[in-house]
Formats: structure tokens, C-alpha cells, sequence
């Protein structure tokens, strides 16, 4: 398998997908902290891997989304963004409603 | 560092054209942790741009990255954006 099929593998696996540095409970970066916070804050259920245990998924994504940092969200197979646009998107009030949808289905 | 800074500064400025751009080091803040080892530094980036007339959040931030290349690998750790059109910018929305 591809390390492409393997991300769209992973990807189809959850409607909702945070690529982060280290664990919800134990985030090692501050920015995937963060993320993880906004995720809480939108009460949403999510599915999370930590990239610095998968060197081959880590840089696979890189290049699969043009997207050169974590941490990374998904929805429904979907980059969103990182830090930044999720706490943009989140001030905004759209970002619940998206994960809400996301997780109706 | 400041010739990141200059760097990123060269190559915004080149591909993007923008008619504002800040860039702040913020490497001290997050010296130290494990995400931060190889020694890349932490910036910020206020952008103003035509390019991201009708563009996702998602498509400036890849205009970006892609601007700065290889860069992103090494030089760079973390990277905060804040990616306007003109209009946004006058309106004072992000």
C-alpha cells in the first residue's frame, strides 16, 4: 500500500481527524494544545494521531496536503487547517457547526 | 534570526506581492520544548494580498508554505498566519 492509500485509509477512518504533536492529554506543542482546546470548546468528539509516533504518516501528510506543520485537522477526509484557522474559524462560530455536521452523519 | 526573517521576507514579497507584511520572531517564547529541537524558529506573519481574493483560509495558508519551500523544513518550526485581502484589511476583519 501506498503511503497515499494509507492516508486516505486513515483519513476515511473518522469523520473527524487531529494530526498532532503528542496526545490530547499530554499535547507536546503548544499549537496542537491549542487545537485540542478549540476541539473541547466545540465539544466534539475526535479521533486523534500523534505524528511523532509515525515518521511515515508525518511526512506523508506533509505532502499529501500541501500542508508542511501540525497539527493538522480533518473533516470528513477534508484539511481545515491548523491552529490558526481552527481558532479563526472558531471565533467566528463556524467551526462547531462544521464539526456538528460532521459527526451527525 | 534575523536573516530567516529577511528570507521570508524575500520570498512573500516576490510571489505574493503583498501591500502589507509584518513578520514577528517569536522564537523565544518556545525555546526548549520537544517540539522546537531541531531549532527551527516560531513566526508570525500578517500578510495583505490580492492573491487571496476568493480564496479559503486553507489556500492562503498553501500559498504561503508553497512560497516559502524548503524553508518550512528547517528554518521554520512554526509558522502563525494571518493572511488578508485588501478589502478585509480596510474592514478590519480577519
Amino acid at each position: 500500500m501506498s503511503i497515499n492509500e494509507r492516508i486516505e485509509q486513515v483519513l476515511s477512518s473518522s469523520p473527524v481527524i487531529l494530526f498532532m504533536k503528542g496526545t490530547p492529554d499530554f499535547p507536546q506543542c503548544g499549537f496542537s494544545g491549542q487545537s485540542v482546546q478549540v476541539l473541547g470548546a466545540c465539544n466534539a468528539t475526535f479521533q486523534h494521531f500523534n505524528i511523532f509516533e509515525d515518521e511515515e504518516l508525518r511526512e506523508g501528510l506533509k505532502t499529501y496536503s500541501n500542508w508542511p506543520t501540525f497539527p493538522q485537522l480533518y473533516i470528513k477526509g477534508e484539511l481545515i487547517g491548523g491552529c490558526d484557522i481552527m481558532i479563526d474559524l472558531y471565533k467566528k462560530g463556524e467551526l462547531a457547526p462544521m464539526l456538528d455536521s460532521a459527526m451527525a452523519v | 534570526m534575523k536573516e530567516t526573517i529577511d528570507l521570508i521576507r524575500h520570498n512573500l514579497t516576490t510571489t505574493l506581492k503583498p501591500s502589507l507584511l509584518e513578520i514577528i520572531d517569536n522564537s523565544a517564547a518556545h525555546a526548549g520544548h520537544a517540539g522546537a529541537k531541531k531549532g527551527g524558529g516560531h513566526y508570525n506573519v500578517t500578510i495583505v494580498s490580492d492573491e487571496f481574493e476568493k480564496k479559503t483560509l486553507v489556500q492562503r495558508h498553501q500559498l504561503i508554505y508553497a512560497a516559502l519551500g524548503d524553508m518550512m523544513k528547517n528554518d521554520i518550526h512554526a509558522l502563525g498566519i494571518n493572511a488578508l485581502t485588501p478589502t478585509e484589511e480596510t474592514k478590519g476583519t480577519k
